[in-house]
């Protein structure tokens, strides 16, 4: 039995404690945008929000959840999609497949939570995520895109469904 | 318009498809009753299933044809048959079906037809399959005649109710205008009448001139981004169906060998295990309440493999078998151009390499999963699938229920590569799973070492490679050996019959069209030996093209540097008979800026090469370090896939080629050890991350005079031109992958 703040939400979810988090969100309570792809920490594609940390929830067993830990999920970073990385990425059309995406986004969010210019090599070292449909070059320029509208102070224009040209 | 951007909406957008299909169907059925005598209507009908994903409230609307929907609110749901796996052919497609339907693209939406309603509607959607880069250019004729045939009818509608010829009236972004009378209505008011009115004859439709479109041809934001930004969207790895149990599987870690035991009392305990089943003669599943659950139980359960003769087998052996075929007496003479090694013979100058690549994973980052329930009378799949007419065929023998009593869901893939085609291995699985559950739905997960370990790999082979120069440098000779394994013979295909199977030479056939090679040699011979291994292969993004790529295009390298000549002009005089080929090169050339200066220590490569009936360059720009460290700068591809229906979408495929095709440069290796896959996950089986990606920029050159695919044509040219400028860089040829295991100074 554990009691965890995910999303703002408490959630009492009855599992052993070795359980990873990422199946605890999945299975437990039902979270399914948090993906696995690899269960040993590699890939990045369950990245979730620990105390604004981007944390890989697949290598977290549940147990070593302190109460008052709290836990964000792509589901849970803004309402409507309205967070500056979700904005640029519908404005770069960065997702391909879009499985690796929501782990891409949370750790991007993170990265410009603690780092709200991040350069070039700022982003090589925060974004380690694997992608295999190869969206890396369009995430560099969303994050250099969210961390610009959120400088500015203005919001990134909403993706357009017309031509971007 | 309301975007769909909830689940809710989703699940309505699904429910609604489903029922405005049955609803058509049903009319189908009474029409083509009537005309063929009840030789269409096949006596059966699909319920309306109520799947998991489809509890919403339901709307019908009558369809204008099997394309096209539109509602009174003037949405335009258009039909999308092919999977969409990110390669954007989904968005690609609705631009095609809008251009000619006229319709406001800012009210379009898509829905897709599963293959139980193709079938049932004889194919209406055409061909199901994804693969082959085929998505887009074989069915653009029928999808855009859909699209036309639907405007015709829409116009026509109209005109009934104003009683003036349809030739009087205009239609601009779905608005329809008799300009003599100065009146207007919409697609959406008069789409019930339109979709009473016969339809028009296809062949008398005439298609729009490329060069008019406004619609297709333009940069469209995908229509499928929304919900993979806010985890809304539902993989098949997410589907939720009512009492669904999950099921963690191991196969035989030695391929070919077999299932003999397994202590299901050892792990009957543990908690939400509820079975442990033999899924074939090599596979083991445990069943549970959740998959956390089950794949745990399946890593306590004790196991008994017989692992047979291949469990010897390891890669050095491999290579040695392939090395064998290099130089045996026999092999299958693909093309035989003049005497080649009679000219050899007589050459001023020789030049001879032999390369190797190894088998590769696909490692999709969605690992292969589905959900299968099977009743006594229906079985359902919902699933990650390139090919859903070979899910619900897989689906129909493994349950042993009639194609009608089967349906698959198709959800969107999170990767396919071509590990989600034909195979359909774990629709198998979880079917052979839920038949002995009846009535509970099958949520099957494979691991990511059950992934890696069990794919259909990309296929081994070696090279050996001969040029013979004249004196003045002029490429004489050329004989290219490749010895390796078959797909077609892993297919038992008989196209591999007698080890005489050409797709393993793709790219280097002499008929134009699809995969031509783009040189013309005097004495040309081009061989397979085939020779085969205990290993599974299949295609892999880009199949034989990547292979054959970097053994032609790195050996042109040799061979131009033999000849005393930049490799740019080399290739060009080699490439005189064949203009499409060298367009593309010589766009690359100019648009990386070959043969003029670069930054210190900085050094270029280039290749060209063809597949999936379109052309492609490259120029890589690299350096390596005096530790031998590569670091790839910036590469630039140039792509004439004929016609460009979405510019920024075909950018993005490049650049996720250029991804995929560097990762399988640097690290990919699946190598055989005790006749198992040694690389099991993502720590092992590297994949190039953010920090490694180069500036990428495309040049897309489309001509306009045919349609190639866009996928998968340009990953061919990535490895050799990085091999390429590595050899400027550092003087040495390389001549085997994957980069991590070759001593580049």
């Amino acid at each position: 039995m554990a009691k965890l703040n995910i999303n703002g939400k408490i959630r009492d979810v009855q599992v052993e404690s070795d359980t990873p988090l990422l199946w605890v969100i999945r299975e437990q309570v039902g979270l399914t945008g948090t993906k696995y792809g690899c269960g040993v920490a590699q890939c990045g594609a369950c990245s979730v929000h620990i105390n604004g940390e981007v944390r890989r929830s697949c290598s977290i067993p549940v147990g070593s959840i302190k109460a008052g830990d709290r836990i964000v999920t792509i589901e849970g970073l803004s309402a409507n999609s309205s967070h500056p990385v979700q904005k640029a990425w519908a404005a770069l059309d960065v997702p391909q497949c879009g499985y690796c995406q929501s782990g891409q986004i949370m750790a991007a969010a993170a990265l410009l939570k603690k780092n709200p210019n991040p350069s070039d090599k700022d982003i090589d070292e925060a974004m380690t995520n694997i992608c295999r449909c190869g969206t890396y070059q369009r995430i560099r320029a969303g994050v250099h895109m969210a961390a610009a509208a959120a400088k500015d102070g203005r919001t990134v224009a909403p993706a357009d469904r017309k031509s971007n040209a | 318009m309301k975007k769909t951007t909830s689940k809710e909406n989703r699940i309505e957008q699904v429910a609604k498809v489903r029922e405005s299909t049955n609803l058509s169907r049903r009319k189908f059925i009474v029409g083509s009753a009537a005309a063929a005598g009840g030789g269409l209507a096949l006596g059966f009908q699909f319920p309306f299933v109520k799947s998991a994903a489809a509890q919403g409230t339901v709307n019908t609307y009558p369809e204008i044809n099997a394309w096209v929907v539109i509602k009174p609110d003037e949405t335009c749901a258009i039909r999308i048959a092919r999977s969409e796996m990110g390669q954007g052919t989904l968005t690609g497609l609705a631009q095609l079906v809008a251009e000619e339907l006229e319709c406001d693209w800012k009210h379009v939406t898509t829905e897709s037809p599963t293959p139980g309603q193709s079938l049932a509607r004889k194919r209406a959607w055409g061909e199901m399959g994804t693969g082959g880069s085929r998505g887009i250019r074989t069915s653009e004729d029928y999808v855009r005649r859909g699209g036309a045939a639907a405007r015709i009818m829409l116009l026509q509608a109209a005109a009934d109710s104003w009683k003036v010829p349809a030739s009087e009236l205009t239609v601009s972004d779905g608005v329809i205008t008799h300009a003599a009378s100065k009146r207007t209505t919409t697609y959406g008011k008069v789409a019930a009448a339109a979709a009473k009115l016969p339809a028009p004859d296809p062949k008398s439709i005439t298609l729009k001139d490329p060069k008019t479109w406004k619609i297709a041809g333009k940069p469209m934001k995908r229509l499928d981004t929304a919900e993979k930004l806010n985890g809304n969207l539902v993989y098949a790895i997410d589907v939720k169906v009512p009492g669904m149990m999950c099921a963690a599987i191991k196969d035989c870690p030695v391929f070919g060998g077999k299932l003999v035991s397994f202590d299901e009392a050892k792990v009957a305990g543990r908690p939400g295990v509820r079975r442990v089943v033999k899924v074939n003669d090599t596979t083991v599943a445990v069943v549970a309440d959740t998959w956390w659950h089950a794949k745990t139980a399946l890593e306590a359960l004790p196991i008994v493999w017989d692992e047979g003769p291949n469990a010897s087998r390891s890669s050095a052996m491999i290579a040695d078998q392939l090395k064998e075929g290099l130089t045996a007496s026999s092999a299958y003479a693909h093309r035989k151009e003049g005497d080649a090694l009679k000219a050899m013979e007589g050459a001023a100058k020789k030049v001879e390499a032999v390369y190797t690549t190894p088998f590769l994973a696909h490692a999709t980052m969605e690992p292969m999963n589905c959900t299968v329930k099977v009743t006594a009378d229906r079985a359902e799949v919902w699933v990650p699938t390139q090919n859903g007419e070979a899910a619900l065929a897989a689906l129909s023998e493994e349950s042993g229920l009639p194609l009608e009593k089967c349906e698959v869901y198709k959800h969107t893939l999170g990767g396919g590569f071509g590990r989600r085609g034909g195979a359909q291995d774990y629709v198998r699985q979880a079917t052979a799973i839920a038949k002995q559950l009846p009535g509970i739905p099958i949520k099957l997960i494979w691991s990511r070492e059950e992934d890696m370990t069990h794919d259909f790999y990309r296929p081994i082979s070696q090279c050996r490679l001969a040029a013979g120069l004249d004196g003045s440098g002029k490429l004489e000779a050329l004989h290219v050996r490749i010895s390796g394994q078959s797909i077609n013979a892993f297919l038992n295909s008989p196209a591999a019959k007698d080890g005489n199977d050409d797709r393993q030479l793709q790219g280097y056939y002499e008929k134009p069209g699809d995969a031509q090679l783009g040189y013309t040699v005097p004495n040309l011979l081009i061989e397979y030996a085939m020779r085969n291994t205990h290993v599974p292969v299949g295609p892999w993004r880009g199949v034989n093209t990547n292979q054959n790529g970097v053994y032609m295009e790195c050996f042109m390298d040799e061979v131009a540097r033999a000849a005393g000549t930049d490799p740019l002009e080399f290739r060009r005089a080699l490439m005189q008979n064949h203009p499409k080929h060298l367009a593309v090169l010589n766009a690359v050339a100019d648009k990386a800026g070959w043969g003029k200066p670069l930054p210190a220590g900085v050094h270029r490569g280039i290749a060209q090469f063809m597949g999936y009936g379109s052309y492609s360059a490259a120029v890589a720009e690299v350096s390596v370090s005096d530790q031998g460290k590569l670091k790839v700068h910036r590469m630039v591809l140039a792509l004439n896939c004929g016609h460009a229906v979405n510019p920024d979408q075909i950018a993005a495929q490049v650049e996720g080629s250029v991804a995929y095709g560097l990762s399988a440069t640097f690290y990919g290796e699946c190598s055989v050890d005790k006749g198992r896959i040694v690389e099991q996950n993502f720590n092992t089986y590297e994949i190039m991350r953010l920090a490694e990606m180069p500036k990428v920029e495309t040049v897309i050159v489309p001509s306009f005079d045919f349609w190639g695919g866009v996928g998968e044509p340009t990953i061919c040219v990535v490895a050799p031109s990085v091999m390429n400028a590595i050899y400027a860089a550092t003087g040495k040829p390389v001549r085997s992958l994957p980069l991590k295991n070759v001593k580049l100074v």
